[in-house]
């Protein structure tokens, strides 16, 4: 019988032949914990007696959820890590590196075939890179850094099939969107998606991130692709210095079998918003158009990569942000910064009226860099919508891709960008 | 394992960042402040009327979104003794029984605040002691069940030094 790519990755790494519902010990090829996790594991790992982390180099610490830290509380777990990372050799990525999410492909840590855990829910984004990436807790984080191990229940596995190009003005945010209002936030619970098709193949690996980010927002364990001829040149292009990165692409077998296949012709998908306070409450642009917002942010690990930066300049180079909305922009990562720097993306959007914050969480999870009002409506490019997550639970926030909250910047509501692309 | 405690009742798609918000819990690991906040966004007096050993009831996915172990944490030391639902978000079902904090997927759409229950985990079944009524429960795998009753994770790498999952 054939195998989908989460049984086949945890099989290789397990060692065992992993079928979905089996209960297997995997190796990992990477770990990562962030500002809001990371201490909490440190703190575990003491409680398990651990004393030295599982080669280090393979595990990097991140700060990047309070960077620059707001407060003295923050500033003390941030110096815990530092010292943590110190003393047992591991990499540490601190203010201003970028989003953990971003620097872990980036710096070259996962590609094709990865076994990848993280204490951050969204570090199923790798799967765009044909790795098994999952998001875990704080103590499990701590066991996997003693133990170089993880152990997994093998996901049965639902398959999108996307047919059909994406139209001009719609992105691969408004494709996620549009997949997690058809299934709902739990409708892949304890499952890995596989995401394949004609309009998964036409995007670029930037683009892929996105849609491999928000699996989890359908409550699967991991998003995953295949690595074609784009994902290899990606990986080629972001190695590790270290020349870390024993990769083997993972393709599924054709009689793999799925909980459910699913298929959908995008060809004529229009631009998609989530609206408040749900993932899932998923509407097509003309239904919420007009809705007046007094801040748009730009950034996260969902869409702060540099072709999500381009999108957002096409639209607003030499026009100004409405004067009744503040524009935040936060780069993913350092280099995403100084390549929209070279590129005269960052110039452009400065110009426009952005607030451009340090590459990092930010405004996304509510600790600072911008935490709106009561009754205040946002819109971002963020992968979340709950009450409160920003930061005030009185404020609204919408979901949408860069090219929509780049128009609805400009709009002082919320705008459809092709009337921009025009 | 037999839990007893009394219901309070909350909806479906129960987050994380419900249960303990984004806004507290990157600044401290003082779980005891951070459990005067668990459940606010959705019943600001949670934390003031939770009795130790009370069950907070739930529809589908509770738990979703964000990894943060703090939530689990924040119920645990607010005094919760166990969380039903009608079903979990898969992070947060691993921290729960990472952290010692039983979890129970049932049927709990007959359940109404106040009523006195009884969770019998091996025996795999809910008593409903004010209505009289019974539910199954959805076993846990033995390997989590192994890892709850150690008392969490962290109990369980000082016991064995590993994963003990046969």
């Amino acid at each position: 019988m054939g195998k989908t790519i989460a049984e086949k990755i945890l099989s290789r790494k397990s060692g065992q032949d992993a079928r979905a519902n089996d209960l297997v010990v995997a190796d990992l090829d990477f770990r990562m914990g962030q500002d809001g996790t990371s201490p909490l594991a440190i703190r575990a790992f003491e409680e398990m007696r651990g004393k030295r982390v599982f080669d280090p180099q393979r595990a990097a610490l991140v700060i990047d959820h309070s960077a620059p830290s707001p407060l003295e509380g923050v500033s003390a777990l941030h110096h815990l890590m530092r010292s943590f990372a110190k003393e047992q050799g591991m990499i540490m990525y601190d203010i201003g590196d970028g989003v953990c999410h971003q620097l872990v492909p980036e710096k070259g840590h996962v590609g094709p075939g990865s076994l990848v855990i993280g204490a951050d829910s969204h570090t199923c984004t790798y799967g765009a890179l044909n790795a098994f990436a999952t998001g875990v807790g704080s103590t499990d984080l701590a066991a996997a850094l003693i133990s170089g191990k993880m152990w997994f229940k093998v996901p049965e596995s639902l398959r999108f099939v996307c047919r059909g190009r994406l139209p001009a003005g719609v992105y691969s945010k408004d494709l996620i969107l549009f997949l997690i209002g058809q299934v709902t936030a739990d409708g892949a619970t304890y499952m890995a998606a596989e995401y394949t098709g004609e309009a998964i193949g036409a995007l670029s690996v930037d683009a892929r991130f996105t849609i491999a980010n928000m699996a989890i927002e359908m409550g699967a364990k991991a998003g995953l692709m295949e690595a074609d001829d784009k994902v290899l040149a990606w990986v080629r292009e972001h190695r590790a210095p270290s020349g870390r990165g024993n990769f083997e692409v993972v393709s599924p077998d054709p009689e793999a079998a799925y909980a459910r296949v699913l298929e959908y012709d995008v060809s004529g998908l229009e631009p998609q918003v989530a609206k408040p306070h749900r993932v899932d409450n998923v509407a097509s642009i003309g239904e919420v158009a007009g809705t007046a917002i007094q801040q748009a942010v730009l950034g996260t690990c969902t869409n702060g990569r540099l072709e999500d930066l381009r999108i957002a300049a096409g639209i607003l180079k030499g026009r100004r942000v409405h004067p009744e909305v503040r524009f935040i922009v936060a780069p993913a990562s350092r280099r995403i910064y100084l390549e929209a720097m070279d590129e005269g993306i960052i110039q452009d959007l400065v110009r426009s009226g952005a607030a451009v914050v340090t590459p990092g969480c930010g405004p996304c999870v509510g600790t600072h860099n911008g935490v709106p009002a009561d009754g205040e409506n946002v819109i971002s490019t963020a992968n979340r919508n709950f009450k409160g997550r920003m930061g005030n639970s009185k404020a609204f926030i919408y979901l949408a891709s860069p090219a929509t909250v780049a128009a609805s910047a400009l709009a002082g509501a919320i705008a459809d960008p092709r009337e921009y692309l025009k | 394992m037999k839990l007893k405690g009394r219901a309070h009742c909350f909806g479906g798609d129960v987050n994380t960042d419900y249960i303990i918000s984004g806004k507290y819990k990157f600044k401290t690991l003082d779980m005891k402040e951070l459990a005067s906040h668990v459940m606010e966004d959705l019943d600001p007096d949670f934390a003031k009327k939770v009795q130790p050993g009370d069950f907070v009831v739930a529809g589908r996915n509770f738990g979703c979104g964000s990894s943060r172990e703090q939530a689990p944490l924040a119920l645990l030391n607010a005094g919760v003794g166990a969380v039903l639902a009608a079903s979990f978000a898969r992070i947060f079902y691993r921290n729960a029984i990472n952290t010692g904090l039983p979890v129970v997927e049932c049927d709990t759409a007959g359940i109404s605040a106040g009523d006195e229950l009884l969770a019998d985990m091996e025996g795999g079944v809910l008593r409903n002691l004010t209505r009289g009524t019974e539910t199954p429960i959805k076993p846990l795998p033995p390997f989590m069940l192994k890892v709850l009753g150690d008392g969490g994770l962290a109990a369980h790498f000082r016991k064995y030094g590993t994963f003990n999952i046969d």
